[in-house]
């Protein structure tokens, strides 16, 4: 389990995280949504380790990232997988040398046992034929698909997405979150996605962390985001008319 | 305030490159592309700007010789001490911070700037020691492209000079050899190994550390450039001071 408590951070003046805790579960997918600058890619990168927060904890399954030494926090790291935004996949390398990458820093084993794992996580993410491509010759969904490949290599305890399905079409975007969804119930890790992607949040949602202007305003789970009452959640989830169509039919149907 | 908060960053940015070093085996190989990128891509303009740099010195050093009492062979003399002494090690790694300076900032914050520094970071592995180790370990080779830019500017100025009908071969030859003294090759090989490490340290922090997308990559080679040139011209004095003063 990951428990946040009071993180607290800031850029200058600018107070951009203003004291949040929250808990993600093992086995779970769990959705920061919020607004552009409510503080999601802040507080997921405080999460990484990449950002250093003022004040507050990240206990990741008992170890309290600030207390541990810096080689401590790099092999916490290793447990770590991430989707960047823009899939943050290396240029000059292929699509194998990309997912390979981990296994070359970190692992003793032999070229086959890469070769062997690479195409079984490969063939997870339904990317085949690709193992020779280098990014730029691969569309967005395919560098999605080799980024989560890569994340998910090192049979981490936690991935972190960052707006998986962010400048994908709807369809390839739903691919992406059931994959995502499939990977955490099937190697039971820890899943924290930061998203504004309202499909998301319905279909994927275990457990969703709603953020306004650097707060916690809201917590619950995809069902109970249809009965809450909280404005600032409405507000936001609701902002389409098809949405509110689609929540006043739900409502109708439970009364 | 800035300049000191910068300076502050680069040591500690230089000190953590030395930390948590890469696998041997990968670290290998990132050396050897460093060197055919860094070196081996550079050695045709170094060769290019010594040849004509050479030539340069010996024509103007030719057309202010106009008193007899003068011996000829001073332009081989004055184009061997201005070549060794200062042209292949200060004005090459002034052209080494355009090429290559540029390269490396523009490298390292494309990086930056697509977020692939943040996936090595998040992966464990030390960035700095990944992405700048090898390059300075590259750079250390840069010497022997400072002698290659020796030996082309002397042969430039030979050329020149000879060709030109300026001096003789003979006499250019005896001012080569004249009061020749070996530790002037030493001091400029010793200032070309401190330039090399400025050349690959100074553009890495600002790649590394800019802020912003393709456009500031650019702002940021820029700067790199202007900063490891005032850098090398500021060295140059001191280590002149302290190895020939």
């Amino acid at each position: 389990m990951i428990i946040v408590t009071n993180l607290h951070k800031s850029f200058g003046e600018d107070h951009i995280l203003k004291g949040i805790s929250t808990t993600f579960e093992k086995g779970k997918t769990s959705l920061v949504i919020g607004q552009s600058g409510s503080g999601k890619t802040v507080f997921i990168k405080c999460l990484l380790g990449l950002f250093t927060p003022e004040e507050g904890t990240i206990d990741f399954d008992g170890k309290i990232y600030s207390e541990l030494t810096s080689d401590e926090q790099r092999n916490l790291r290793q447990e770590i997988g991430m989707v960047f935004q823009g899939s943050a996949l290396f240029d000059s390398m292929t699509v194998e040398g990309n997912v390979m990458f981990p296994l070359n820093m970190f692992t003793q084993q032999s070229e086959s046992e890469k070769e062997d794992r690479v195409n079984f996580v490969l063939n997870r993410v339904n990317l085949i034929d690709a193992n020779h491509k280098y990014p730029a010759e691969l569309s967005g969904g395919m560098q999605k698909r080799v980024a989560i490949a890569r994340a998910i290599v090192m049979n981490p305890k936690y991935l972190f997405c960052d707006e998986p399905n962010s400048g994908l079409d709807p369809k390839t975007a739903i691919l992406i979150d059931n994959l995502i969804q499939e990977i955490t119930q099937e190697y039971d890790i820890i899943t924290v996605i930061n998203s504004h992607d309202m499909n998301s949040v319905m279909e994927i949602g275990e457990k969703i962390v709603f953020l306004q202007k650097g707060h916690k305003a809201w917590e619950g789970t995809n069902k109970e985001i249809f009965k809450t009452d909280n404005e600032a959640v409405t507000s936001f989830v609701y902002s389409s008319e098809l949405f509110k169509k689609v929540r006043q039919m739900y409502l109708e149907e439970r009364s | 305030m800035t300049y000191l908060s910068a300076i502050g960053s680069y040591s500690i940015m230089v000190k953590e490159v030395f930390k948590k070093p890469t696998k041997w085996p990968i670290m290998k190989s990132l050396i050897l592309k460093e060197i055919d990128e860094l070196i081996f891509n550079s050695l045709g303009i170094i060769v290019f700007i010594s040849l004509f740099i050479g030539g340069v010195v010996t024509i103007q050093t030719a057309l202010n010789l106009d008193n007899p009492l003068i011996p000829v062979s001073l332009i081989g003399f004055a184009t061997r001490q201005s070549v060794v002494l200062e042209f292949a090690p200060t004005f090459t790694s002034i052209i080494m911070a355009g090429k290559v300076g540029s390269y490396i900032t523009s490298s390292i914050g494309t990086m930056r700037v697509t977020e692939q520094i943040d996936a090595l970071e998040v992966m464990g592995v030390n960035s700095l020691n990944y992405l700048v180790f090898p390059k300075i370990i590259a750079m250390l080779l840069y010497p022997f492209a400072v002698a290659i830019a020796m030996y082309m500017g002397i042969l430039g100025g030979w050329m020149a000079g000879v060709w030109g009908d300026f001096t003789s071969s003979g006499d250019f030859i005896e001012g080569l050899q004249l009061d020749f003294d070996p530790y002037h090759v030493t001091y400029s090989f010793i200032k070309t190994l401190v330039f090399a490490f400025v050349i690959a340290t100074v553009p890495s922090y600002h790649g590394y550390f800019m802020k912003g997308g393709a456009l500031d990559v650019g702002k940021a080679s820029t700067t790199a450039f202007v900063w490891t040139s005032v850098v090398i011209i500021i060295l140059n004095f001191i280590l002149t001071q302290l190895l020939l003063g």
